[in-house]
């Protein structure tokens, strides 16, 4: 969580609105490259409609506190404000919730109590503290549009790939066929821990192969 | 009501559903702190006792909240009671001892956020356990954050000696090793008949 608000402390206030959006996806993206928000991560995404949903709830508080801590930003005490921030965001989750329950039961009772622990998801507070409470609403709003599109697609990602090896079928439908023999564990919490390295381990490789390019290139000009 | 004994409650809480390595909450803390083994201990210990007081806390809210008819409050309550626990922790351990406070600096006060405590007073709610099943459940989640934590900083301190490849260092050779820690107490799974 430490390094998120390194991060953030030089953010610029002058870049173009679209920057705003476009780093939470790939710059600063809030799983692959900030490793925040963990739990829910490695524990809703054995399914890629569990990831999907799980998503979509996440990015949609992070929308709306991070457009409310901004509005209250000039508003609210220092001493309080993580408190404050904390009461906006449950507020924000209860609906998600209750949401969650009117459209689709089966749903809500997969995912369980992992919809309530969106509280706490570390992501969501620290773009509050980090982001919002300095910068203007439209700012936020981008901000956490950006940060909660990243999210969705990192969280499915994982759960695709955590699905098809693991039930051999994609969204719930069969992709290899009956001939596939499934690969258990990853379905398994062991699963989770061991898919989140596998992509950590690419998204490394890709920037050392980059920089590496990079240097290469510098040497010969 | 449920009616399951205390001893299994514990031991379900700590081994077999431990709260780390099966149902991922509090990961966190458990990337974060867990580099010196030292730390991890205190951590676990600081974390477990805020756990054991806002399991008590919300055993009294969740009665309070069912009386006034009012369950759309209880996730908001919930966190409120934690954030003043994790407060009244951090004063505490200021005034005791100012060696600690600064040995676990931002961490302390990111306890609020962390998702193992609210999980405790969740869980323990959503299977109804009485009063004395929340505290020995409470304990139990504790004691197997606990022990995850330390087991983690262990195998990190002996890594640290390792000759690991640039590319896995850091969090990916974490994950694996704690998918790793996961993978074995899936064995634990066995005790659950």
């Amino acid at each position: 969580m430490g390094s998120s608000m390194a991060i953030d402390a030089s953010d610029i206030r002058t870049s173009p609105g679209s920057d705003e959006f476009l780093k939470g996806i790939w710059q600063q993206n809030p799983i692959f490259v900030q490793v925040l928000g963990m739990c829910p991560v490695l524990a809703v995404s054995n399914t890629a409609k569990n990831a999907l949903a799980m998503g979509l709830a996440t990015a949609f508080v992070l929308l709306m506190s991070n457009m409310v801590v901004s509005s209250i930003r000039n508003y609210v005490p220092r001493q309080v404000r993580i408190v404050t921030f904390i009461l906006v965001i449950a507020t924000f989750v209860t609906v998600v919730d209750y949401l969650i329950q009117a459209i689709d039961l089966e749903l809500h009772k997969s995912l369980g109590s992992f919809i309530s622990l969106i509280v706490v998801n570390c992501l969501i507070l620290g773009r509050a503290e980090a982001f919002a409470s300095r910068n203007t609403v439209s700012r936020s709003a981008l901000d956490g549009l950006g940060m909660g599109v990243g999210f969705c697609m990192a969280l499915l990602c994982l759960g695709a790939v955590r699905e098809l090896l693991g039930n051999g079928s994609l969204f719930g439908m069969a992709i290899f066929g009956d001939r596939f023999q499934p690969w258990v564990v990853m379905v398994l919490p062991a699963g989770g821990f061991f898919a989140l390295a596998a992509w950590l381990l690419l998204f490394s490789w890709i920037a050392q192969v980059r920089a590496r390019r990079v240097k290469i290139e510098e040497a010969t000009s | 009501m449920n009616d399951t004994a205390l001893w299994t409650l514990f031991v379900d809480a700590c081994l077999i559903n431990n709260f780390v390595l099966v149902y991922f909450l509090g990961i966190c803390p458990f990337l974060g702190v867990s580099g010196k083994l030292a730390t991890a201990t205190r951590m676990g210990a600081a974390v477990s006792f805020v756990m054991l007081v806002s399991s008590m806390c919300a055993f009294g809210i969740h009665a309070l909240l069912v009386a006034i008819d009012a369950p759309y409050l209880q996730l908001i309550s919930f966190i409120a009671v934690i954030a003043s626990t994790v407060q009244l922790v951090e004063m505490f351990i200021r005034k005791v001892s100012p060696a600690l406070f600064r040995a676990l600096g931002i961490f302390l006060p990111l306890i609020t956020t962390n998702c193992a405590i609210l999980g405790v007073a969740l869980f323990q709610t959503n299977r109804g356990y009485g009063f004395a099943q929340s505290i020995v459940y409470a304990l139990g989640a504790g004691a197997g954050f606990t022990l995850a934590l330390v087991l983690i900083a262990g195998l990190r301190e002996k890594l640290e000696l390792a000759r690991t490849p640039d590319l896995v260092k850091g969090t990916a050779i974490t994950l694996v090793l704690a998918g790793l820690l996961s993978l074995c107490f899936m064995g634990f799974a066995g005790l659950s008949q």
